[in-house]
């Protein structure tokens, strides 16, 4: 395969956007003023992360990007010594993050970082539930804190407690400390979520690894349905969501939480029935923390919670009661997926050759069971929980820098780097200690205007999906799984692109993450918002889908997306309720419009557009 | 199965067993039934015991022939006609046989005989929704699947043959295949003596494929045994064994019974019955299907369902010959025509995937030492 080369790419700056290297961190670059890194830059094979950031990243944004590069680093190279790899190296050209693993060359370097992974991830493995109830603690102490953490307001005159209580600090010192303390949090947060993630990457990217040395021809969709039926906190919010339509249904006031399309409306038709204020009460208890979950990944600013819109979890408790009163079943059927699942494992099993191998499959396959948990709810913990809540913290900051004129409107904030609000709110507090003016309001809003132009073409451009030279293996778990979600789609992304007219195309190609054949009317959904407009029994088309996508599920016969491999959210979901879905598509919501008639076959994972 | 080749001498002698069956429906018949009805016949009422379809039919016994040859009354005479021959004189032969195989063609079966078979294929006619059903008329030697055994009589086969004055009459030709010059000569050089050897005759309907094909129970191309691999093509087999097309390629998960793979190609060429010549001919498919899908899914389903329950049967990887009838109603027409054991993969010695780890984290180093193949 052929790359292009990193810096013949960062050298062709998109006109308009000159300087836009100041809106990232500096290590972030590619250079051409330092020969060896030059060298080491052009010889390193760097593939585009799209999984990840589908989308440009914001300055602010580019918190994640360094607190999973710091934390899959040092667990990969100092903590747990993964024997062929250091870490992960990151770059980013125009907004878009390119990511490498990075290699240890020296096979006797190698050698000796053997004993001390298999002592350390050893140690994980053989103790993982322990650790894993030990994570949990420690992550929602973390979150505790973050809620508990006041970003204040800069007050006038400070309150007089502030002398009769002899407290010697100001808010002023406040703000600047607890904002430290809301990025420290967050950088916190993510050490956590990379502590067990690599280790059960590994488990999982080798059991997958060996079944199909076994079963050359097996469909990844059925390697990962062996893992499934294990409960998993990420499928509560929507559990949550069910037993409010049928408690709505059981208080009789399913005809008001039913019939209002805004949460504020219902609230207030509920006030005045009999049971309201009960059902009331149920939704509000449920909201935290099992609302705390992003419509998107939870990795961007605009990902925004069932919290911050109620309409949509309320869409989702509609959904659910149209279904009790047609008397259909709302549970998951987890009995009937773990049948399958076991009865498919031991087919499988049945059909190993020889002894060993198949003592080989049971010690991998309980091994991934073990880690599963963990992969899956992670994510609640920290991409929804932690980010929701974190997100919105930070527009209290927001709302302290527009106060002061810094920046003009709160979402302004996301354009600045995480250091550059440090400065910005030291620039307020120490103007508003002493009765000036902050010199910021005379230069952030010019430069937000700019960066926002900056984005917006960063935008239009499409990132290449891999430059520099690609090396013949690799061995980090991360990256082989990301690696392969991207790799897998490239084909077919490459397929698409080089149609002039998208408008010809009648077939598009992705994972086969759940098998069947159906024919339906498509529904193009690029957001969580979006999905309120889906009508029963038609087939969903969206970027990628989350958790808090699932109560959709319940009205359609397949679903397809852009992004996402045969573990994703779309592909599990789709799985259990025993419709096809087609995953990691590429352009789906480009090519597909709302309305045409598409055949989705999730056992070969093609997508016919019939017409 | 390798001592059976011989009938039992006491049952082939004037005093014939009465009780035992002269005439018998293939579902009766088992993998014990070789001495019976061959092994052709036998393995197909295997199958069917299996629970797999197979186009129906009938055998004319080892016990019919025995009877057939004693009404006759031409034992003797046979005797006589070989009696001193050299198996290295291939001008007596031919002439002995020829001599031998014209008797055995024209003299006349018992009257009870005849009705048994007339009978059987009148039961297999209504049972196919026709008045004369077409069958097919073949040898089922007791022998022939035994390396060098074609001493049994040549494997004739007669295809399409109609109505019951035809059927009899293949059926002697295919008794009379017992007397070729080429078995006489065996048998006297193997030292067998000529009134032992005992033949058994299948009439079956023929599959008029809609389509046909093969499938394996392994994937021929990686060796993996969770997938069924099916070949397709419209009418008969032929084509797709012979390899006069590309035929259309469906990979099944034997698991789950999905298709995970198809890939439906141009055939330009298939085959049809011509029932006056009784012959298949090849005819060009219309330009309008050579690119349609020459097998429904749920088809594919059913046939995939089928091979899954023969592989079990046989307890190994199987090469499967299949058709869908299009005489028969959906629900009834999908049928195996063979089935034997693959040897491709199966006489190969896998090596194991394990790297001899035996823990979890074993494989896991191990696995990360080497790394994965950017593809």
């Amino acid at each position: 395969m052929k790359f292009p080369v990193p810096h013949d790419i960062k050298g062709k700056t998109i006109p308009g956007t000159e300087g836009w290297e100041r809106m990232y961190p500096y290590q972030y670059q590619f250079v051409t003023d330092d020969p060896k890194r030059n060298q080491y830059e052009k010889e390193t094979f760097w593939f585009y992360d799209g999984l990840h950031y589908p989308e440009p990243l914001y300055p602010f944004d580019t918190i994640w990007d360094e607190a999973w590069y710091l934390a899959l680093s040092q667990f990969n190279n100092r903590i747990f010594q993964v024997p062929p790899v250091r870490g992960v190296d990151h770059r980013i050209i125009n907004g878009y993050v390119y990511i490498s693993p990075v290699p240890v060359k020296d096979p006797e370097e190698i050698g000796k970082r053997v004993p001390n992974f298999m002592e350390r991830a050893g140690y994980y493995y053989k103790n993982w539930d322990a650790l894993e109830a030990k994570w949990k603690l420690k992550m929602e102490a973390t979150i505790a804190e973050l809620e508990a953490l006041e970003i204040p307001r800069l007050p006038d005159v400070e309150d007089l407690s502030v002398v009769t209580d002899g407290i010697g600090e100001s808010k002023g010192y406040h703000l600047l400390k607890n904002y430290d303390d809301l990025i420290n949090l967050g950088i916190k947060c993510w050490q956590y979520h990379f502590e067990f993630l690599n280790l059960g990457y590994a488990a999982y990217v080798f059991f997958m690894d060996f079944t199909q040395k076994l079963f050359p021809n097996i469909p990844m969709q059925r390697v990962t349905q062996m893992i499934s039926g294990i409960d998993v906190i990420m499928y509560r919010p929507d559990d949550e969501l069910k037993e409010l339509a049928k408690k709505a249904v059981k208080l009789e006031v399913d005809d008001i939480v039913a019939g209002h399309r805004e949460w504020e409306d219902v609230k207030a038709a509920l006030a005045n029935r009999r049971h309201g204020d009960e059902w009331l009460a149920a939704f509000e208890k449920a909201r935290y923390p099992w609302f705390n979950i992003s419509s998107g990944t939870g990795w961007f600013h605009n990902d925004r919670s069932w919290n911050d819109n109620l309409n949509i979890p309320l869409d989702g408790i509609q959904t659910y009661i149209g279904k009790i009163r047609e008397g259909v079943s709302i549970d998951r059927p987890m009995e009937a997926v773990r049948a399958e699942r076991d009865r498919i494992t031991a087919e499988y099993r049945d059909l190993i050759d020889n002894d060993d191998d198949r003592k080989q499959f049971d010690e991998l396959l309980g091994c991934a069971k073990t880690v599963f948990p963990y992969v899956e709810n992670h994510l609640f913990y920290v991409e929804h929980w932690f980010h929701s809540v974190f997100w919105n913290k930070m527009r209290e900051v927001a709302a302290i820098m527009q106060e002061h004129g810094v920046i003009k409107e709160i979402e302004d904030v996301w354009y600045l780097r995480r250091d550059e609000i440090k400065q910005a709110l030291w620039d307020i507090v120490t103007a508003w200690a002493t009765g000036v003016t902050p010199r910021g309001t005379a230069t952030w809003p010019a430069e937000i205007e700019w960066r926002k132009g900056v984005m917006q073409k960063f935008r239009e451009w499409s990132p290449p999906p891999a430059i520099g030279i690609a090396p013949e293996v690799i061995q980090e778990p991360f990256t082989i799984v990301l690696w392969g979600v991207t790799n897998s789609s490239l084909s077919a992304w490459s397929d698409v692109q080089g149609v002039a007219d998208p408008d010809s195309i009648t077939e598009l190609k992705g994972f086969a993450a759940s098998p069947g054949l159906v024919e339906g009317k498509a529904r193009v959904c690029r957001s969580a918002e979006d999905i309120r407009d889906l009508q029963e029994g038609e087939i969903l088309v969206a970027p990628t889908t989350s958790p808090s996508w699932a109560p959709a599920f319940a009205k359609i016969k397949a679903c397809v997306t852009d992004v996402g491999g045969v573990m994703s959210h779309a592909a599990i979901v789709c799985r259990e309720y025993g419709m096809p879905a087609v995953v990691g598509t590429g352009l789906s919501t480009r090519v597909i419009k709302t309305g045409m008639t598409l055949r989705v076959d999730g056992s070969s994972g093609v997508i016919s557009i019939v017409q | 199965m390798g001592t059976a080749f011989m009938i039992d001498e006491s049952r082939l002698g004037p005093e014939i067993d009465r009780r035992a069956p002269k005439v018998c429906f293939f579902e009766e018949c088992n993998k014990d039934s070789v001495a019976l009805v061959g092994g052709k016949c036998s393995s197909l009422g295997e199958l069917i015991n299996a629970g797999v379809r197979v186009p129906p039919g009938f055998a004319l016994t080892t016990h019919g022939y025995a009877d057939f040859m004693q009404e006759a009354g031409i034992l003797a005479e046979i005797g006589g006609l070989l009696d001193g021959l050299d198996h290295d004189d291939m001008d007596k032969l031919e002439e002995a046989s020829r001599t031998i195989r014209e008797m055995i063609e024209s003299r006349p079966m018992s009257i009870e005989l005849e009705d048994l078979i007339a009978e059987a294929y009148r039961k297999l006619s209504v049972r196919c929704y026709m008045p004369a059903v077409p069958v097919a008329v073949r040898s089922s030697a007791t022998a022939e699947d035994l390396p060098g055994a074609s001493f049994a009589g040549q494997q004739d086969t007669y295809l399409w043959i109609r109505g019951i004055d035809d059927v009899m009459h293949h059926v002697r030709r295919c008794i009379s295949s017992l007397y070729t010059a080429r078995a006489i000569a065996y048998r006297i050089r193997m030292g067998f003596p000529h009134e032992q050897v005992a033949i058994s005759v299948g009439i079956q309907k023929m599959a008029n494929a809609y389509t046909a094909g093969v499938m394996f129970t392994v994937h021929p191309a990686t060796g993996d045994r969770s997938v069924i691999v099916i070949d397709s093509n419209f009418g008969f087999g032929e084509s797709v064994v012979s390899g006069e097309v590309t035929p259309d390629n469906f990979v099944v998960n034997k698991v789950t019974l999905d298709i995970i793979d198809r890939t439906i190609s141009k055939k330009e060429v298939c085959y049809t019955a011509d029932l006056k010549t009784q012959k298949s001919v090849a005819m060009e498919v219309p330009a309008e299907r050579q690119n349609i899908q020459s097998i429904l899914d749920d088809e594919i389903t059913e046939l995939a369902w089928m091979a899954k329950k023969i592989e079990k049967h046989y307890g190994r990887p199987m090469d499967i010959e299949w058709a869908i009838d299009k005489n028969l109603p959906v629900g009834g027409n999908i049928f195996v025509l063979q089935a034997r054991p693959e040897t491709i993969w199966s006489n190969k010695q896998k090596a194991p995937a394990t790297t001899g780890a035996s823990s979890a984290m074993d494989y896991i180093v191990s696995s990360l030492l080497v790394g994965k193949r950017l593809a």
